[in-house]
């Protein structure tokens, strides 16, 4: 019977609705980011650079982009006979019986054989939502020699932003007495980052016992609290560095425009600790006569004949002749028409723009129907989503599928308003 | 598909391409941005089907086979089949240096007798292409050949390197003249091959004992009028690197023309090579590229035209790089200027030099590692 010492479980299952349109076909740990990367390739990337090798991927929205995404997991050299990379579904099981993974603790709970199966002494939960780069095994360590039944990662923020967060009030020795989710007076500024490590045993019984009480069992709002009350040990692990929750369509944009300054906070051209990511084919880009790139970031597999400045472009986009990008994020596959100008708006995946289209300009008028996800002034275009020559786009504007010149009132979309084809 | 592979990475080319292989095989030799010329032959077999290949190498073998540690980038990583990387080596029956290319395949008899597949598909590690063996074996089993010789109708080269074909209205092979010095045709044999296996462990099983070590001389020459020997066009891109420098350095200028990316880059099936992980190419303010293919893991602060510029490249502010190939790792500070030239792995220039050749003919060559 194998046995590891740690192995990890990636909650994978969530829909990320506040990146609205981005979400639509993929769950958040799928969407793109920095170019050439999925949001999950942190954390997988991070569990193989820190040791552990065994890691179960928890997935339930639109999982089809994510399974083809981790495959074997040969990309983070997770393809092991003993170990390796498992995704985890809801699965039918007593009987007719089943149920959907109801709260994070409870997609958990609904996999105690698979962690059993590996005979873990300690577990480590993580989630598919963030960008960092953290050595776990650091964090074990610590668990480790404090004896806790868990260990939380903290961040420490500005005192005046802890509201915003789930806040660790801790003893002088960073022991945890009291956790409070977005506190309106927070009397501590140790925010939690999502990653736990927990003594497996503990753990298990703790989900058996909550299960009873909780059929949506979430780790932040029972199971932590449920341990502080039986007076278990829980220690806060201080974890300094860069840490990103790109939730929003704003910070989603600000975290990637981020990687764009000459000395960036978070630096992926370090050999040390690399960020994998499956895209195996990995041909040169190209850089035609004429074009203007400044300030950005290029994947493998683009081609540029126009300009673009102060972006990020994913694999295999093409941006034609007299086109310009700028402040935007434009996914793989996609097409920029000649003479477009797209103007601080993110483009997912295999779009085609059509010629001399201007995005992202006018007066920044929140969406109309979703006006607390857009809001920022970004226009935003989901998968696979075609554009006709010709049309004039607002701001915090959003379009999804196949649209037709008929979807666009004397060839202008107004901002804040929405276009969503279906088909 | 009914066929095994074999490539013949066995050499350097005489050191026609100097320091570039004075410590790599030619087969090794780095091309367009992200590529080891064995990728191409190593990517057509597997997308032709093929599922076990043999790599036979001699010169400087290490270099091959960091590059092929693992075999899965191209689908080779299976329990059926794979790939087989064969160096010369000594047992109690003594041991030898490959002493050409049918010697080298006879010491691997073992490959050819433990095979079941009915064909074997021959040919280099240091030529660019894209070819389907399918067809060129269907070509062969219509024709009723015992050996197929794919050839192309080369313009603008030195043919003076090639093995040169003289054909029948049927593409049955009359002549073959190897390295002519003054040549009758320019119809090329591209050292790409397909013959039945039996027939091939025959042959080498008659010749080699005799002192015949060389596929061409001693099978194609020797055997043209005893067997049925044919040609197979192929009218794609093709280009042999390891001819000379001008050749090696035009060859990777090609990847700046759309129609050869899309051969290579855009078109299914693709070149695949080992992933190196690395983030996007990175323009900064500085940046002034222009007519350029770029590798992950390069930063631009300066100037570049009409240049294949490898991976985790770095150029600093105010720098020119003008019709080069700077290959991966290789750092240019600030204010330097490179031009007609080629850097190879991890050369460091600093601040303020100059590294200029003649011309793209005669390019300057600074050799891995070099710190100016």
């Amino acid at each position: 019977m194998r046995k590891k010492e740690m192995i990890a479980m990636l909650l994978a299952g969530g829909q990320g609705s506040r990146l609205g349109v981005l979400t639509r076909k993929v769950a958040k740990p799928a969407v793109t980011y920095g170019g050439r990367y999925r949001i999950i390739d942190f954390p997988l990337s991070n569990c193989i650079n820190s040791g552990v090798d065994t890691v179960g991927v928890l997935t339930q929205y639109q999982p089809l982009r994510l399974n083809q995404h981790i495959g074997i997991g040969i990309p983070w050299d997770l393809d092991k006979k003993n170990g390796g990379v498992t995704i985890l579904a809801p699965h039918v099981k007593k009987g007719d019986a089943g149920d959907w993974f109801m709260g994070t603790a409870n997609a958990i709970y609904q996999n105690i054989d698979f962690i059993d199966s590996n005979d873990p002494e300690y577990v480590l939960i993580l989630s598919g939502d963030h960008i960092y780069k953290m050595d776990y095994s650091k964090m074990l360590r610590h668990h480790k020699e404090k004896n806790a039944a868990a260990t939380i990662a903290v961040l420490e923020v500005p005192m005046e932003e802890a509201g915003r967060f789930g806040i660790m009030n801790t003893e002088e020795d960073d022991r945890i007495y009291q956790f409070e989710e977005k506190p309106k007076n927070p009397k501590s500024n140790l925010a939690s980052m999502g990653i736990y490590i927990f003594t497996w045993s503990r753990l298990r019984e703790a989900l058996l016992e909550d299960n009873e009480v909780h059929v949506d069992s979430d780790f932040g709002k029972h199971i932590i609290p449920k341990m502080l009350e039986e007076g278990q040990t829980l220690y806060a692990y201080r974890f300094k560095g860069y840490w990103k929750d790109v939730g929003t369509i704003e910070s989603y944009w600000e975290s990637n425009m981020e990687l764009i300054k000459a000395l960036p906070e978070f630096n992926l051209y370090e050999d040390f600790w690399k960020i994998y990511t499956n895209n195996d084919h990995q041909p040169p880009q190209y850089t035609a006569p004429g074009a203007v790139v400044k300030e950005s970031l290029i994947s493998d597999g683009s081609e540029i004949y126009g300009e673009v400045h102060h972006s990020i472009l994913g694999p295999q986009v093409v941006v034609e002749k007299g086109a310009v990008v700028r402040d935007s994020i434009i996914m793989g596959g996609t097409v920029v028409g000649a003479e477009s100008v797209i103007d601080r708006c993110i483009i997912d995946e295999d779009c085609c723009i059509g010629k001399r289209i201007h995005m992202g300009i006018g007066e920044n008028i929140p969406n109309e129907t979703k006006p607390n996800i857009y809001d920022s002034g970004i226009t935003v275009l989901g998968v696979k989503t075609t554009v006709p020559d010709d049309i004039t786009i607002g701001k915090n504007c959003v379009i999804y599928g196949t649209t037709k010149p008929e979807d666009y009132e004397n060839q202008k979309l107004e901002s804040g308003k929405t276009v969503i084809r279906e088909g | 598909m009914k066929a095994i592979g074999i490539i013949l990475a066995g050499g350097n080319n005489d050191g026609r391409l100097g320091v570039l292989t004075s410590h790599r095989a030619s087969a090794a030799l780095p091309i367009g941005s992200c590529y080891r010329a064995i990728d191409f032959t190593l990517s057509n077999m597997s997308s032709s089907g093929i599922g076990k290949a043999a790599v036979l190498t001699q010169y400087n073998s290490r270099s091959l086979r960091d590059h092929l540690m693992s075999s899965k980038w191209w689908d080779f990583g299976r329990k059926q089949g794979g790939l087989f990387v064969f160096t010369p080596y000594t047992s109690s029956d003594g041991g030898d240096w490959f002493r050409g290319t049918a010697d080298s395949i006879y010491q691997n008899m073992t490959y050819l007798l433990k095979s079941n597949e009915e064909y074997v598909v021959i040919t280099s590690g240091d030529s660019i292409y894209k070819m389907d063996y399918r067809q060129v074996l269907q070509h062969h089993v219509e024709k009723g050949a015992d050996i197929t010789v794919v050839y192309q109708r080369l313009e603008h080269k030195d043919l003076s390197y090639y093995g040169i074909m003289e054909m029948d209205e049927n593409q049955r092979l009359l002549r073959f003249e190897e390295k002519p010095q003054v040549a009758q045709t320019n119809t090329a044999s591209l050292g790409i091959y397909v013959i039945s296996r039996k027939l091939l462990i025959e042959l080498l099983q008659t010749i080699v004992p005799q002192g015949g070590y060389s596929l061409v001389k001693d099978i194609i020459i020797r055997f043209l009028h005893d067997l049925k020997i044919y040609g197979y066009e192929f009218n794609g891109y093709w280009s042999s690197i390891s001819t000379g420098i001008a050749d090696y350095f035009a060859t990777n200028m090609d990847f700046l023309k759309k129609e050869v990316r899309d051969i290579f880059v855009n078109d299914y099936p693709y070149i695949e090579t080992k992933p190196k992980d690395e983030p996007p190419a990175k323009y900064n303010a500085g940046a002034e590229v222009s007519d350029c293919i770029v590798g992950n893991g390069t930063i631009f602060n300066g100037k570049a035209e009409h240049s294949v510029i490898f991976r985790k490249v770095y150029t600093g502010e105010d720098s020119v790089v003008r019709n080069a190939i700077l290959m991966e790792g290789v750092t240019i500070g600030k204010g330097c200027v490179i031009e007609n030239a080629i850097l190879d792995k991890d050369v460091y220039i600093s601040d303020g030099q100059q590294v200029i050749g003649k011309s793209q003919q005669e390019p300057v060559i600074l050799k891995k590692g070099t710190r100016l």
